[in-house]
């Protein structure tokens, strides 16, 4: 973090330096005022970075990689930042001095300074350095860009298949047989043995772009063009992360969340996954209504005459901590609102209000609620 | 009038590339194999077109109007044949092969490529008709001749992408 | 943008009947004519572009903040971004240019004075057709909507399926116009470069300001064409049911995006040029020095013409291509920051033993060269691949390209604005005013650019109409909506600014800042027909020989 900053609180030096050397003429008051507003505004927006206000968890913050793409993407980026900074202070300083160095004096004689139209040995000099800085950023970029995306797939590695929609994930386990939405179970990857997740990324629309970036960089959904990417988190946890690419009017809450398991607790979430949906007598007005309305056309609950796709697979929809793809947690006033009117939650989601009444609604809310 | 056919050059580029980079990707038929056929005579037509635009605009310098209304004429009908080979093969693949631009990939680029190259022609067409005018009309005089070799320069363009847009859809694509 | 005309030739001819001078306004070939109304019609459009950055920055001050709707947010952030490129950065450079490079090769118009007022009103009218999406985009029966597809419209959401309505049509066929007036305004570039250049100046005596004009304009010749053709791609698809981007028949959305960029990047440069046009102008000015290494300028300048062609697609690092392809942008992008650098350097070099005096237009400039390093160094950034996967299309991305534009392009093209305001209207600016405009500007642009990149770093992604409390990201947005206040103020300060010295400014007289390009040999403002004799140069600052026959520039050059 402090790392990423970094420029632009040097940036805010250059703020006050040029405040202070640019104008002679103007008067001290007015300086030292600016300085201080400029001061306090720094200070306020750096507050939060080193008082931490935030549940860091929370923070999908790319320096604080967990997988081994964004490590080595982090590695590159602390290397090409070094560079950046290497530059930016020389060509900082050149600016600055000359600015203020060759300034106009005030009790200067009038004449012309002499003019200088060039020197070919500095052009060759600044033409040359730059060139070899050039060289060996490619040179790291291009071990990088070749280490994560020639990776090879081990045979204990998990597959799955993610595929993009207006505005929720679908993530198939093809081997497993597991079908969900929206929270992606994910096995902890020990490096001494490791368990990656290589993930297939397909569209069912528009283009989205799949991105836990403490997990790895983004990679898009685009129908009709098959993708690749892999992660192997070291450390269980949620990763939060979201669709970033434009997608439709919903974009900004499609939302996205990674549960790196341990070992065993994978082996458990699969199992409870792969079992048919409950049938539980309580809720059976509720199943009623549900599998008699449009709800079937778009969800489907396995073992049931459930079977829509269009929507995400409702057979363990308990078992999901969010609904509408993160943007509500996954409760019973939630839910029964998010059937009632998704516009409150969501507006402009493609789930349409269901316009039951008030009985009905609580029937099929119930009946969700025994889908576990 | 060269960097408006640079410009003309890269709006070309796009569509061909579309083109060969859709070639044989379609969902459905039919497909170029089983309907294209080789328009060899339009071709012959609109090549020798950029052989008597020339005589016509050399004509012009060397002030004979006449001679260079004769060939300019020629030029004209040559293109009018091009553009009425290619209805009569759009006709032919619409109604009796049932091809169109929503059918598939191949329709797609196909029409929307040898539109674009039609559509050009007809611009040409109609500014060779309007100087035809004019030299009916006595208006036309050697001091155009400059006007006229920069309107040539459009017309051979329109030919050298027709070399491109046969090879393309009727030799490789096929 | 016509009561503004009206206002601005009243004051000149007060005894015409307003008829008369909106006829000769609307009729004009005059190059200084069009290049005004460019100028205006960009300004107008800049404070409807400004308007849309501001709802959307109030929208994103908190977040889930119910200010506007997640439709109308992404309506604004589409019109945004296509008004500012299409509308405001690419005429106003185009009215600077049409207006100035006449006077500074020395010609009494452009080559094409016909084809120059057809361009005009081709982009006019480009943008009212986008801008009456408002009203017609769901057909007139409907509400009206504008396009939301975003600038770049990516494939399939513009296919019918998911953009319904006309919004999308409108938004192709306002650019397809507009294109073609581009287009005609590039070949009227080239061609009176070219062709109209005064005796004795030849190329290499050319003011830089000309030679990066020329190769803009042969750059908006092959970047716009590819546009061109893709919107007419786009518009089959919609009309005419084709299947170019139709992914459900095998169309391809990635080649959209191929055809976008191969537009898209170049017109990055296509801006930017004109940008360090302004710069190599105003900056040895007012150092009092010429240009640093001129020949080494126009070399870096074309240098980036032709690699600024093959670095589309680190635009496209996470649509999944192939790890050499990815290898291959990101060293191309890599090599364009080396010309770039290199112009970086020289412009140093001029300021270099010279004697800088700090009036607004340098003031701009000044902060251009600083902005301009940041945001090089942030391209840098971008432009590792891996780095790109977690930087891309986040507010990093947001915040690197305002850099550009912004703190780039904009800075230069008001000190432009200042440099050149006394040739343009015959009276000077107000200085005081014109420093109020800059630290507010400046501290307001800081303020909101410089904080952008940190939620982006934070994992923020663009294009969001609101935002999850607890990422981290809310201090950031605040404060980056905090500075759009200062850019407001400084813009108003600029537009009274322009009002009040139009009307009250003292008498510029023809050379206030003892220049040394043709525009200032003749009189402010210059006649219709420029010079009363064409003007004959023997070295690159004509007006410093005439200036100063005991030591001329082109013993030396």
């Amino acid at each position: 973090m402090k790392t990423a900053i970094g420029p632009d609180i040097v940036e805010g030096q250059t703020m006050l330096q040029e405040i202070y050397h640019d104008s002679p003429r103007q008067d001290h008051k007015r300086k030292i005022r600016w300085t201080a507003i400029l001061l306090a505004g720094y200070l306020l927006a750096a507050r939060p970075v080193f008082g931490n206000s935030e549940d860091p968890s929370q923070v999908p913050n790319m320096f604080k990689p967990q997988s081994t793409p964004a490590h080595s993407i982090f590695h590159l980026s602390l290397f090409v930042l070094a560079i950046c900074a290497v530059i930016f202070v020389i060509v900082f300083s050149l600016l600055t001095y000359s600015v203020i160095k060759f300034r106009r004096r005030a009790n200067d004689d009038g004449r012309e300074p002499p003019p200088i139209y060039g020197s070919n040995q500095i052009e060759l000099a600044w033409t040359v350095i730059p060139v070899l800085i050039v060289l060996v950023l490619f040179l790291a970029t291009a071990r990088v860009i070749h280490g994560i995306q020639q990776a090879k797939k081990p045979a204990e590695a998990i597959e799955v298949i993610a595929i993009g929609h207006q505005f929720w994930w679908e993530f198939r386990y093809p081997a497993l047989g597991v079908l969900t939405a929206n929270e992606l179970h994910v096995p902890v990857s020990d490096p001494s043995h490791p368990t990656p997740t290589f993930i297939t990324l397909l569209s069912a629309d528009t283009d989205h772009s799949f991105w836990v970036p403490r997990l790895a960089g983004k990679t898009d959904l685009i129908p009709n063009h098959e993708n690749h990417m892999w992660i192997d988190p070291d450390e269980p946890g949620i990763f939060i992360g979201q669709c970033a690419q434009y997608c439709g009017t919903q974009h900004a809450k499609m939302l996205l969340r990674v549960y790196v398991d341990s070992p065993e607790q994978f082996k458990k979430w699969v199992q409870e996954q792969s079992k048919p949906a409950q049938v539980s007598e309580s809720a059976k007005e509720g199943r009623r209504i549900f599998e008699t309305t449009a709800c079937i056309n778009c969800h489907a609950v396995s073992g049931t005459v459930a079977d829509g796709r269009f929507g995400p697979d409702l057979t363990h929809l308990m078992s999901r901590d969010t609904i509408a793809s993160g943007a509500a947690t996954n409760t019973f006033e939630n839910l029964r609102l998010w059937i009632h009117d998704p516009e409150t939650i969501k507006p402009g989601s493609l789930m349409p209000a269901m316009n039951l009444n008030q009985k009905d609604l609580d029937a099929v809310t119930a009946y969700l609620e025994t889908l576990r | 009038m060269l960097s408006l056919i640079a410009a003309e050059l890269a709006i070309f580029t796009i569509f061909v590339v579309a083109y060969l980079f859709y070639i044989g990707k379609s969902v459905t038929g039919p497909l170029p194999k089983d309907v294209l056929e080789l328009p060899i005579f339009a071709s012959i037509c609109l090549l020798s077109s950029s052989l008597t635009i020339h005589a016509a605009v050399s004509a012009l310098r060397n002030g004979r109007v006449r001679t260079f209304a004769i060939w300019w004429f020629a030029t004209m009908v040559l293109g009018l044949i091009f553009l009425g080979e290619t209805a009569r093969e759009w006709h032919h693949l619409i109604f009796e092969k049932g091809l169109t631009i929503s059918t598939n990939l191949f329709g797609t680029t196909y029409y929307s490529l040898v539109g674009l190259h039609a559509f050009h022609v007809t611009v040409g067409l109609i500014c060779i008709a309007v100087a035809m005018i004019l030299a009916l009309l006595g208006k036309l005089k050697q001091e155009h001749s400059e006007r006229a070799d920069i309107f040539s320069l459009y017309w051979h363009f329109v030919d050298v992408v027709w070399i491109v847009v046969f090879t393309v859809v009727y030799i490789i694509g096929r | 943008m016509a009561s503004e005309t009206i206002a601005l030739t009243a004051a000149h001819d007060v005894s015409q009947p307003i008829g008369t001078i909106l006829h000769d306004w609307v009729t004009t070939v005059d190059h200084k004519k069009l290049g005004i109304l460019y100028i205006l019609y960009a300004l107008v459009f800049l404070v409807i572009g400004g308007i849309e950055a501001t709802i959307m920055r109030i929208q994103l001050i908190v977040p889930h903040n119910h200010f506007v709707s997640p439709q109308v947010f992404n309506r604004m952030f589409t019109m945004h971004g296509t008004t500012m490129i299409f509308f405001v950065a690419m005429p106003i450079l185009f009215g600077f240019g049409n207006y100035l490079i006449p006077l500074m090769i020395g010609a009494r118009d452009m080559a094409f004075p016909r084809l120059n007022a057809w361009s005009f009103w081709l982009t006019a009218f480009g943008g009212l057709l986008l801008y009456f999406s408002f009203v017609g985009g769901n057909g007139l029966y409907g509400a009206g909507t504008a396009p939301d597809v975003g600038w770049f419209a990516y494939a399939p959401l513009t296919a019918t399926a998911f953009s319904m309505g006309h919004s999308t049509d409108f938004w192709t066929l306002g650019l397809l116009v507009s294109g073609f007036g581009s287009i005609g305004t590039a070949v009227n570039i080239l061609a009176t470069i070219v062709c109209l250049r005064c005796p004795g100046m030849t190329l290499g005596k050319m003011p830089l300001f000309a030679w990066l004009n020329l190769v803009m304009a042969a750059m908006v010749l092959l970047a716009i064409s590819p546009l061109t053709a893709a919107q007419i791609m786009l518009s089959l698809d919609r009309f005419l049911g084709a299947h170019f981007f139709d992914t459900q028949a095998g169309g391809s959305a990635v080649m959209w995006m191929h055809f976008f960029w191969i537009f898209g990047h170049p017109e990055v440069y296509v801006l930017v040029i004109p940008a360090f046009a302004f710069a190599s102008e105003i900056i040895p000015v007012f150092s009092r020095k010429p240009i640093f290494g001129y020949p080494v300028m126009v070399a870096a300048t074309v240098c980036i013409g032709f690699v600024g062609f093959s670095v589309w697609a680190h635009h496209m690092f996470t649509v999944g291509m192939n790890s050499y392809a990815n290898s291959f942008f990101t060293i191309t992008t890599m090599a364009i920051g080396v010309p770039t650098g290199i112009k970086i350097f020289n412009w140093i070099g001029t300021m270099w033993g010279g004697k800088i005096i700090f009036k607004t237009p340098m003031l701009f400039c000044i902060a251009f060269l600083f902005q301009f390093l940041i945001a090089g160094l942030t391209g840098i950034m971008l432009s590792a691949a891996p780095f790109d996967w977690q930087l891309g299309n986040s507010y990093f991305v947001v915040a690197h390209f305002h850099y550009v534009i912004v703190g780039g392009i904009l800075f230069t093209l008001f000190g432009a604005f200042y440099y050149w305001f006394p040739k343009m209207s015959g009276r000077m600016y107000n200085e005081t005013l014109g420093r109020w405009h800059f630290w507010l500007f400046f501290i307001g642009f800081h303020l909101t650019f410089d904080f952008m990149h940190v939620p982006g770093l934070l994992g923020m992604p663009r294009r969001i109409y609101t935002y999850e409390p607890g990422r981290g990201w809310e201090i950031w947005n605040l404060i980056c909506t905090v500075g759009v206040v200062f850019q407001i103020a400084g813009t108003f300060v600029f537009i009274g600014n322009l009002l009040w010295s139009y009307f009250k400014g003292k008498a510029a007289g023809n050379d206030p800042w003892d220049a040394w390009t043709l525009e200032w040999s003749t009189s402010s403002p210059p006649v219709e027909y420029n010079f009363a004799r064409i003007p004959v140069v023997k070295s690159r600052r004509p007006l410093w020989d005439i200036k100063h026959p005991e030591d001329p520039d082109w013993k030396y050059e």
